[in-house]
């Protein structure tokens, strides 16, 4: 164990010395790109927002299988079978049929080929189920067509998601997928995440529709609301224009009336259609519902075929920037819920950067004061050992580009303090091996070897809480684990390659002297 | 040589003793858990306003409607933690920002707002378990691995002991119970096996070497040999603990509070649990060569 080769000392160096580099290089900046490496401050330590979204899937498929009562409907009226008493409830679609169309629709569902019924092979699953009783048929979503349809919204939201907070332009937001209805948003720097939560809690279902009296239209119709909760409007279901249907929207300052608007210019779809109800509606109102609520609705007093308009509703310039900003990102597929939000400021951040570092500072020196008076010169062959060891701790953090969270500073100290576990362990060996050994040389060589099976199971202890904790933690506990588990393996490497190299060349010189430790 | 032995009878009943109270205390009084798992809102506030205090913050926010709120300083005279159940209200940290501006005119700083779901805190409720669980059971597969099977029971008791006193003493406190707490629970199961395990490896050897002394005596002399590194060791992992304690700010009082008292039963339960368990079972020199021969 005390045998070291010059290659091996070499090599030894290098590795202090990279890791060093690494570690100081957050401290400078570099042109360089791999060497400006830093380490990354968690959201608890430069302040910024955590938002958890979850994706409120239920209305998507009430309107998924609304919508399929028409294709269902049109697809067996071209058989020649009759399909009624259509009703919708708890994600069920029910209906009824008569005894000889039975077989026909039931093996419509189940066949492979089905257009009404898509087969997906991989998972051998359709994507709705069919249940029949007395020819009353049950249709709702199977498992894996619920799955498809969650991860086909969740795809959606993200990107819908991704453009909202990209057009209020926040810096380097982290935006991923959270199991197949959710979406993790991390934003920091941001201190008031006010805006961004109400930005990401409307759904932004923006359309178009003509106000009625008539309720028994082909079309339906139902009352809305306005959004300043001041007046309530008929509104016929039939929808003219709808979000989709836009290019672009912009808030604008409307000096005739000296009021705030939207301008919103529309697609050649769109533009035709606008057109179209414009001509033919002169004299109606028009309302503009965003969400469920009337923004506002004005009375058509020209053909607008220009295919852009304007839409008023007592804006202020704020929420007529929102207004234009949701309009151009797009409508979710679903409305989002923030089921767990932690927004750090700033300056709490510095104050916990600073705290830190200051418990790291005095639990470092608590320590190497201690070590040193415990065991003399090999206390400063230790402590030697712990600085270095701080180091590639911090360089290995650096280099992968870790996320260090307060936490995980935690982690560091923890390491600090049990680091020099495993220089105790070989120590006090050592001096047990010199009661019965004269012999120096053999006597640490001994120790050495000894201690090893108690410094492993003592390490591979910790590493095992660490991973679980890695894996099962989230956050800044995560960084605790991180800091904790590397810490491990930095402490193995500086306790049996540097300490040990300083140790067997101090004992090499003093081979004779009694009491060496 | 201390003899820890003579000890061992007393300090046996003193730990059964104090597991039964720590188990009553959990199951009665229970564990007072934070937002992390109960859900709710949590502000920390600076005020710049020094005539700001506890009651006059706790009076204006009652009229608010929030249900339970509870106020109290944090770490200094101008902090202040606000906690509440929050179960519908969307905007509610927008509503308190503006009703204290408008009461004490802009004199606070919103440094920290925690908000966890109904749903998300059962989650971090059930996955934190999972993880004390799973950890207990691969310290339980790896030191099966490592020793025999009375080692086994003797580590496990110690750490099971380990476990169950740091949260009865949480219990007893009222101290909260948070994510950070899990993170501590874990690194004490951790350090409670990391000590045992020394000292076992030491008592196997000595097991071993000496075919004639009695494991109630083996266990002393195993305990002795290793006992500086015991005492070094807890006090290097003590001081680092105490310096997060008491600089390393508010956020990390909890953990390193429940560290420290994990720190101090681990040490003790490897002495007093871990040993007891191998002198009770009557292990001897058979048991470890029986092992060698397999």
């Amino acid at each position: 164990m005390l045998y070291f080769s010059k290659l091996r000392i070499i090599f030894i160096t290098l590795i202090s010395l990279l890791f060093i580099i690494f570690a100081l290089s957050n401290l400078f900046n570099f042109d360089n790109k791999i060497l400006n490496k830093k380490i990354n401050l968690g959201l608890d330590l430069q302040g910024g927002s955590y938002l958890l979204l979850e994706i409120d899937n239920d209305p998507v498929i009430e309107q998924k299988l609304q919508n399929f009562t028409v294709t269902i409907r049109n697809y067996f009226k071209e058989k020649n079978i009759r399909i009624t008493n259509f009703k919708l409830s708890n994600q069920t679609l029910s209906f009824t049929s008569d005894e000889n169309s039975k077989q026909t629709i039931l093996d419509e569902f189940a066949s492979e080929e089905s257009e009404l019924n898509p087969y997906y092979q991989r998972f051998k699953s359709h994507q709705l189920d069919i249940v029949e009783e007395n020819n009353f048929f049950k249709v709702s979503f199977s498992k894996q067509g619920i799955i498809n349809l969650k991860t086909s919204s969740q795809d959606q939201a993200l990107e819908i998601v991704r453009r909202r907070i990209d057009e209020i332009g926040t810096n380097e937001p982290n935006i991923l997928k959270r199991g197949n209805d959710r979406i993790l948003v991390e934003l920091p720097g941001l201190d008031d995440p006010m805006r961004i939560k109400s930005l990401l809690g409307k759904t932004a279902n923006l359309t178009f529709r003509f106000v009625t009296n008539d309720t028994e239209g082909s079309f339906g119709a139902e009352k809305l609301e306005f959004e300043d909760g001041t007046e309530e409007a008929i509104v016929s279901k039939r929808i003219i224009l709808s979000g989709e249907n836009l290019l672009d929207a912009q808030p604008r300052m409307d000096t005739e009336n000296n009021e705030t608007v939207v301008t919103f210019s529309l697609d050649r779809v769109g533009a035709k259609r606008f057109g179209k109800a414009t001509s033919t509606g002169i004299g109606k109102r028009l309302a503009i519902v965003l969400d469920g609520k009337v923004i506002s609705a004005p009375v058509i007093r020209d053909t607008i075929a220009t295919g852009s308009g304007q839409i008023s509703g007592g804006f202020t310039f704020q929420s007529a920037t929102d207004l234009a900003l949701l309009l151009r990102s797009g409508a979710l597929p679903a409305p989002l819920n923030i089921i767990e939000e932690r927004t750090v400021g700033p300056d709490l951040g510095q104050d916990s950067i600073n705290a830190g570092m200051i418990a790291l500072l005095i639990g470092f020196i608590l320590v190497k004061l201690y070590i040193f008076v415990k065991y003399k010169i090999f206390g400063i062959i230790t402590n030697i050992a712990l600085i270095l060891n701080l180091f590639i701790l911090v360089g290995i953090l650096t280099i992968f580009e870790a996320t260090l969270t307060l936490p995980g500073i935690a982690g560091i100290i923890l390491t600090v303090g049990m680091a020099v576990d495993a220089n105790v362990l070989i120590f006090e060996r050592i001096k047990e091996e010199l009661k019965s050994e004269k012999n120096n040389l053999i006597a640490f060589d001994s120790g050495y070897t000894k201690s090893r099976t108690a410094i492993l199971d003592a390490n591979i202890t910790t590493l095992l809480a660490a991973i679980i904790l890695f894996f099962m933690g989230s956050g800044p506990i995560k960084g605790f684990s991180l800091t904790l588990g590397i810490g491990i393996f930095t402490t193995l490497f500086t306790v049996y390659f540097i300490a040990r190299l300083l140790t067997v060349l101090y004992v090499s010189k003093n081979k004779e002297k009694e009491g060496l430790i | 040589m201390i003899a820890f032995n003579k000890y061992y009878n007393k300090f046996n009943i003193l730990s059964v003793s104090l597991v039964i109270v720590s188990l009553l205390l959990l199951t009665f009084k229970g564990l007072n858990f934070g937002i992390d798992f109960k859900g709710g809102t949590l502000i920390e506030l600076r005020s710049t306003d020094s005539k700001i205090n506890v009651s006059s913050l706790r009076d204006n926010l009652s009229q608010m409607n929030l249900g339970d709120v509870s106020v109290k300083n944090f770490g200094n005279e101008t902090d202040f933690l606000i906690k509440f159940e929050n179960n519908e209200n969307k905007n509610v940290i927008e509503e308190i920002k503006k009703n204290l501006d408008k009461s004490f005119g802009n004199s606070f700083n919103f440094r920290r707002v925690e908000n966890v779901g109904p749903k998300v805190s059962a989650e971090l409720l059930r996955s934190g378990v999972i993880a004390i669980s799973v950890a207990l059971f691969l310290m339980l597969v790896y030191i099966w691995i490592r020793f025999e099977w009375q080692f086994s029971l003797g580590a496990i008791a110690a750490l099971f002991h380990d476990v169950i006193v740091t949260l009865g003493l949480f219990s007893l406190l009222g101290l909260e119970i948070n994510l950070s707490i899990i993170a501590a629970v874990l690194t004490i199961v951790g350090y409670s096996m990391n000590d045992t395990v020394v000292i076992f490896d030491r008592v196997r050897e000595n097991l071993r070497k000496y075919s004639d002394i009695k494991i109630f005596e083996l266990t002393n002399i195993s305990i002795n040999e290793t006992l500086s590194r015991t005492l070094i060791t807890s006090v290097t992992t003590l001081l680092a603990l105490l310096s997060i304690f008491f600089f390393g700010g508010e956020v990390l009082k909890g953990f390193s509070l429940a560290m420290i008292f994990g720190v101090i039963f681990g040490t003790y339960s490897s002495i007093y649990i871990a040993n007891t368990v191998l002198v009770r079972l009557n292990v001897s020199q058979k048991t470890v060569l029986r092992e060698d021969k397999n």
